[in-house]
């Protein structure tokens, strides 16, 4: 991971007849992570994505792709981005490998290559078979994968995904998921914009949070549970075989310990520092059989909960 | 913007309406060579082709059928509903399959999407006006046996020309309502409406005639300034209608019998040539018709620009 941004956003705004969707909103996002873009409907998710495009003009505020500015330089951002919209529509007479083809002909791609590609993405999106057939007859799974194929065919610095893994299937989200993983490593950058909570955990490496057009909360996902959740301490889970109620005292001792609950078999311990080692030696100094020991790792879905009761 | 034609191009031509309208071409080409074979003698007489004044060639063209010009005509009504059946789902049908968004978020410019559908319409266009005419002459060549003069493939490449220009007109204008309506069923229907207006009521049934006849009436025994003042008026007013502009074009490239496009006063008729107008004087008499046409497709273009430019392009 570089410190150079792949998308830059500063005081960005947008007003729709006076009601603002999106509202001084900040953030960067890294070269080759996986950002997760989250926020319930109406959230301005889609909107910021437009002006990142260009589609859409910022009110005021700035965008920057790659160093360029979507609205003044559109060509040079669009050549560079991949846009998988969270519904995507293909020419229906035409088969996968045409709609590809044109889509490689507007990127100037030559025809060599292009079939070349066509190949490698339609594979890559396990619709090779499919090539030749219109997409019209195409199921909305097949049509999801085919975007897919159709955003890597230029293959961009940076990728938008909407919603990618709507309508897929269990078995097709995991390849879609695991694809999505991989295009750090093949020099692709990914905004992922989705509400699918353990998705964007299992592939993202950061996140932002957005409500009412505001950023609530922004960073790297490990960080973000522990400081949004427990003000930046670790919890730790100790489970014991017994009730140990003399252990409790034993562990607060322990220093950097910050607090400790205890509920039947289970102690639950507050610190400052990753204190296993520490924890672990003392229990099984004090004769109680542990039964297992471990960081409690908050699920994205506990941040994005406490973030939306609050606000 | 080649990619976006290239693919425009290959739409068409796999298309029902375009299948649809190439028959249609194809009956008024036979209709066409049916008349020019009842009526040709009398296209001649009037034409004065048989005195050597006029063109034997053009007048397959001109012929009648029942008092009609069918060529012309059928010509007058297919290509401006070419021009709108190629162009009212332009831009919004991308849109409601979404594959709007997905086209623009390519390497091209907004403006190249528009003047792409748009150069391959009038390609197909063109396609249909040559095949018509070139049906009607080569036809029309077996059966009269008269071979065209230069001036007159001159005319006839003009005449396809000045159609095409007429056509484009109105496929700009569908576009630009495909552009402005969400939904093709709207964009469909008013250039049909304004062309029912223009053509049918303003120039077919004489309702333009009418009104410029009320707006500006032509009062016998006033002087004869003044009467040709308001004969002048009336004209200019019927020529607010495309289809009336287009009319007069080609008439005067057809029938160069036709002694320019001004007001004569009958004490004048003395005095016009009895011989067809030259080419060069053709031109000249129809150079405004034609500014006015493409300046109305530019019109139409400029507006589409603007609306679509401004446009937001959401997925959904």
């Amino acid at each position: 991971m570089t410190d150079n941004f792949a998308i830059e956003i500063r005081d960005l705004t947008k007003d729709y007849d006076r009601v603002t969707v999106v509202d001084h909103l900040n953030f960067q996002v890294n070269e080759n992570e996986v950002f997760g873009l989250l926020g319930p409907n109406g959230a301005g998710k889609t909107t910021t994505i437009l002006m990142m495009l260009g589609l859409a003009e910022p009110t005021s505020g700035s965008v920057r792709v790659f160093g360029f500015d979507p609205t003044r330089e559109p060509l040079k951002v669009k050549s560079i981005v991949g846009y998988l919209p969270e519904e995507v529509g293909f020419y229906t007479d035409m088969t996968a490998r045409e709609n590809l083809e044109f889509i490689a002909d507007l990127n100037n791609i030559g025809r060599e290559e292009t079939r070349r590609r066509v190949d490698e993405v339609l594979d890559l999106v396990g619709l090779a078979e499919k090539k030749d057939t219109p997409t019209g007859k195409f199921s909305r799974g097949m049509r999801q994968r085919l975007g897919i194929a159709d955003v890597l065919i230029k293959r961009p610095k940076l990728v938008i995904l909407d919603e990618p893994t709507s309508g897929l299937d269990p078995q097709g989200i995991n390849q879609l998921l695991d694809l999505i993983a991989g295009l750090p490593g093949l020099g692709t950058t990914v905004l992922l914009s989705s509400h699918q909570l353990y998705q964007v955990q299992r592939v993202c490496h950061s996140i932002g949070i957005l409500s009412r057009g505001k950023m609530v909360i922004e960073g790297p996902i490990d960080k973000l549970g522990r400081e949004a959740m427990a003000g930046g301490r670790y919890v730790i889970e100790v489970e014991t075989a017994r009730p140990a109620p003399e252990l409790v005292e034993v562990v607060r001792k322990i220093n950097g310990v910050l607090g400790v609950e205890a509920h039947d078999n289970t102690m639950n311990i507050t610190s400052e520092a990753d204190l296993r080692g520490d924890i672990a030696k003392a229990v099984v100094q004090s004769d109680v059989p542990l039964v297992q020991i471990k960081v409690h790792e908050f699920s994205l879905d506990d941040i994005y909960m406490k973030y939306f009761k609050e606000s | 913007m080649l990619a976006i034609i290239r693919k425009e191009l290959a739409d068409h031509f796999n298309s029902v309406r375009f299948l649809v309208l190439f028959l249609l071409v194809l009956v008024a080409s036979g209709l066409g060579l049916y008349a020019a074979s009842q009526g040709i003698r009398d296209a001649l007489q009037q034409s004065q082709a048989v005195t050597q004044n006029g063109f034997v060639f053009l007048s397959l063209f001109t012929s009648y059928l029942s008092d009609i010009p069918v060529v012309p005509l059928a010509i007058a009504i297919i290509i401006p509903l070419t021009g709108i059946v190629l162009g009212f789902d332009a831009i919004n049908s991308e849109r409601t399959s979404g594959t709007l968004s997905r086209l623009l978020t390519q390497p091209v410019y907004r403006d190249s999407v528009i003047n792409g559908k748009f150069l391959a319409g009038l390609v197909t266009m063109s396609m249909m006006i040559g095949t018509a005419i070139l049906l009607i002459a080569g036809y029309g060549l077996r059966m009269i046996g008269v071979p065209p003069t230069a001036e007159e493939i001159i005319r006839l490449f003009l005449y396809g020309f000045v159609t095409l220009i007429y056509g484009a007109f109105w496929l700009g204008l569908a576009m630009l309502f495909s552009v402005v309506f969400r939904r093709s069923a709207g964009s469909l229907l008013v250039p049909i409406v304004i062309f029912v207006i223009f053509f049918l009521f303003w120039v077919f049934l004489p309702f333009g005639q009418a009104i410029a006849e009320a707006a500006s009436p032509v009062i016998p025994g006033t002087d004869v300034a003044t009467q040709i003042d308001a004969a002048e008026t009336q004209q200019t007013i019927l020529r607010l209608s495309p289809s009336f502009l287009f009319q007069e074009a080609y008439g005067v490239i057809l029938s160069p019998r036709v002694a320019g496009l001004g007001i004569l006063k009958i004490s004048d008729l003395d005095f016009i040539l009895p011989n067809a107008l030259s080419l060069g004087q053709s031109l000249l008499a129809i150079w405004p018709h034609l500014v006015g046409i493409i300046c109305l497709s530019v019109i139409c273009f400029a507006a589409s620009y603007i609306v679509f430019m401004r446009q937001e392009v959401r997925a959904t």
